[in-house]
């Protein structure tokens, strides 16, 4: 974990209340797809952890839905404006354990820690599917982006006005993968984790205190112990989840 | 630097900045960021006789100038404190350590202390006797002077080391509870822990926190914690470690004049984890620009005036 200013170089509405942030700064210290970083804002206690879309040297792309106040005061910053970021945070995808054919699994929000891993597994040559799952046509984002990596890309819209009717478990029977990595709601998790044919990883959310370890305020049980979403997580095996239902 | 130096009950520390229990963990995630040497102490996170996982979440929820948590003192248990957290903390901090506390009765209290007791890194005990996000301990103790009473003499029967006893504000008397310790042989007394609060989703209508309430820390409380420090520095002839909202050095010197002989920063450490660094860097200029040539001397400087 490092403290760091960013810079903002563009901060644009993307789809509905969801924003594309593209910051400049230090991102050394992010190191795997599905890391987070921890946003301090004026006029707010705590820092808002938003999932890493996209990184490479001296910059980092967000992308968040307005979901309070918090989220509303980041949306009105404007290119120049600085922001105070704890960056590095949590443990990321683990790449190695994808086999040749990994399928992503995006909803929602969930979506954006998917396109560096995405592009991160095509680099390493392997053959990826995306399965981006949304409520409906007009919250559909970064679409374009994923065909533009190499991902075989499939939108799913819960009320079919766009891509296919469904949800991401409608979609996900017609890939052949080796292993599937997802982030987004747990209801998803949930539904997801009835229907797959492969070991993956699950990457959480919570509300945090601190998020790099200091607090205990997001702890969860698993299989393997206790642990901390924003320290040992946020992305967890599928063999160590303990499922609530 | 000599001029930031108090005592804390024959223990020196090279300045009054304590990271306040349950925001530090047992001290390494803040290691990898800064030498905690720097520190006066820190006291380490609350420790009860067995493990605990805690609450539910969400544990955790913001408030204007502050936060909620209803952690529920999550710990591995005194044992494995010993055994596993402690030789961890040895290898990034050379200093007495605050051992911190807290049971579900008497008898639980006496015998983590007395464990603890036997660790030649702990310099103090602080006896937590006021968490609100537990049922059937904790705050139950701090709330009467009878059972702070009890719980102090029990602990003072088991060490020798120099025991806080760390008082809750959420009562109707803290001079009373504060004296009631005194009297039971407490070395000196720490507050304030935090303040009973809750949150409602508007969204849901429900609770943000899955324990419904919780405790209430942050710059906020600050006034509050000082009042309390200051009523009870006025009635005690104890050490007293000013705790609450404290996140500058300014607020350090504060709490100093309301009568705290050391200060502990809690919640600042979440939203910055080197507010205490900064704290201590800071203090040698704000003391210039108030006058203060040395720390101790200012002790309770506003008591009686």
């Amino acid at each position: 974990m490092k403290q760091e200013i960013f810079t903002i170089k563009s901060n644009k509405k993307i789809a509905r209340d969801v924003y594309e942030l593209i910051l400049a700064g230090n991102t050394n210290e992010i190191t795997a797809p599905g890391q987070f970083v921890n946003i301090a804002l004026d006029g707010f206690y705590l820092r808002r952890p938003i999932s890493v879309c996209d990184y490479e040297s001296g910059k980092l792309t967000l992308i968040y839905k307005v979901v309070g106040k918090g989220t509303e005061k980041l949306a009105k910053m404007t290119e120049g404006e600085t922001l105070d970021i704890l960056t590095g945070l949590g443990n990321g995808y683990n790449t190695s354990k994808s086999g040749d054919k990994p399928v992503l699994i995006g909803g929602g929000v969930g979506v954006p820690p998917m396109f560096n891993l995405a592009k991160k597994l095509i680099s390493e040559g392997k053959k990826v599917t995306a399965i981006l799952g949304f409520n409906t046509k007009d919250e559909v984002f970064y679409e374009d982006e994923f065909r533009a990596s190499g991902a075989e890309t499939i939108i799913v819209t819960a009320d079919g006005s766009y891509g296919k009717k469904g949800f991401v478990t409608d979609a996900l029977p017609e890939v052949d993968y080796s292993f599937f990595y997802t982030c987004g709601p747990e209801p998803m998790f949930r539904a997801l984790n009835k229907v797959v044919k492969t070991e993956g990883q699950y990457s959480f959310e919570e509300r945090m205190g601190c998020g790099f370890g200091a607090c205990m305020g997001c702890s969860c049980k698993t299989l393997t112990g206790n642990k901390r979403i924003c320290k040992e997580g946020p992305v967890m095996e599928s063999g160590e989840i303990i499922w609530k239902d | 630097m000599e001029r930031l130096k108090v005592n804390l009950c024959g223990i020196e520390l090279d300045n009054p900045v304590i990271p306040a229990s349950g925001t530090f963990g047992f001290g390494y995630e803040f290691a990898e960021l800064y030498d905690i040497n720097i520190l006066g102490t820190f006291s380490f996170k609350g420790t009860t006789k067995d493990a605990r996982f805690g609450n539910p979440t969400p544990r955790i929820a913001e408030c204007t100038s502050g936060m909620i948590n209803a952690v529920g003192l999550q710990n591995p248990g005194v044992d494995k404190v010993i055994s596993e957290e402690l030789p961890k903390l040895k290898a990034v901090f050379n200093k007495k350590v605050m051992a911190n506390v807290s049971g579900f009765s008497v008898e639980d209290y006496a015998y983590t202390c007395e464990k603890l007791d036997k660790e030649e890194q702990v310099g103090w005990l602080e006896v937590n006797v006021s968490c609100p996000n537990v049922h059937g301990g904790g705050m139950s103790f701090g709330t009467n002077p009878e059972s702070a009473a009890e719980v102090t003499r029990a602990v003072k029967a088991v060490t020798k080391k120099p025991v806080f006893i760390k008082l809750s504000p959420n009562v109707t008397d803290i001079v009373a509870i504060a004296k009631a310790c005194e009297q039971a042989g407490a070395d000196g007394i720490s507050l304030i822990n935090t303040l009973l609060g809750m949150r409602i989703d508007l969204k849901t209508k429900r609770p943000v926190i899955a324990n419904k309430m919780g405790g209430f820390s942050g710059p906020a409380i600050f006034p509050v914690a000082l009042r309390m420090v200051y009523q009870v520095a006025s009635n005690v002839n104890i050490p007293v470690i000013g705790i609450g909202g404290v996140s500058s050095a300014e607020d350090v010197i504060e709490m100093m004049l309301a009568g705290a002989t050391a200060v502990q920063v809690g919640a600042a450490n979440l939203v910055n984890p080197f507010a205490c660094k900064e704290i201590i860097e800071n203090l040698p200029a704000a003391m210039d620009k108030y006058r203060i040539e040395n720390l101790k001397d200012i002790i309770g400087g506003a008591l009686n005036g």
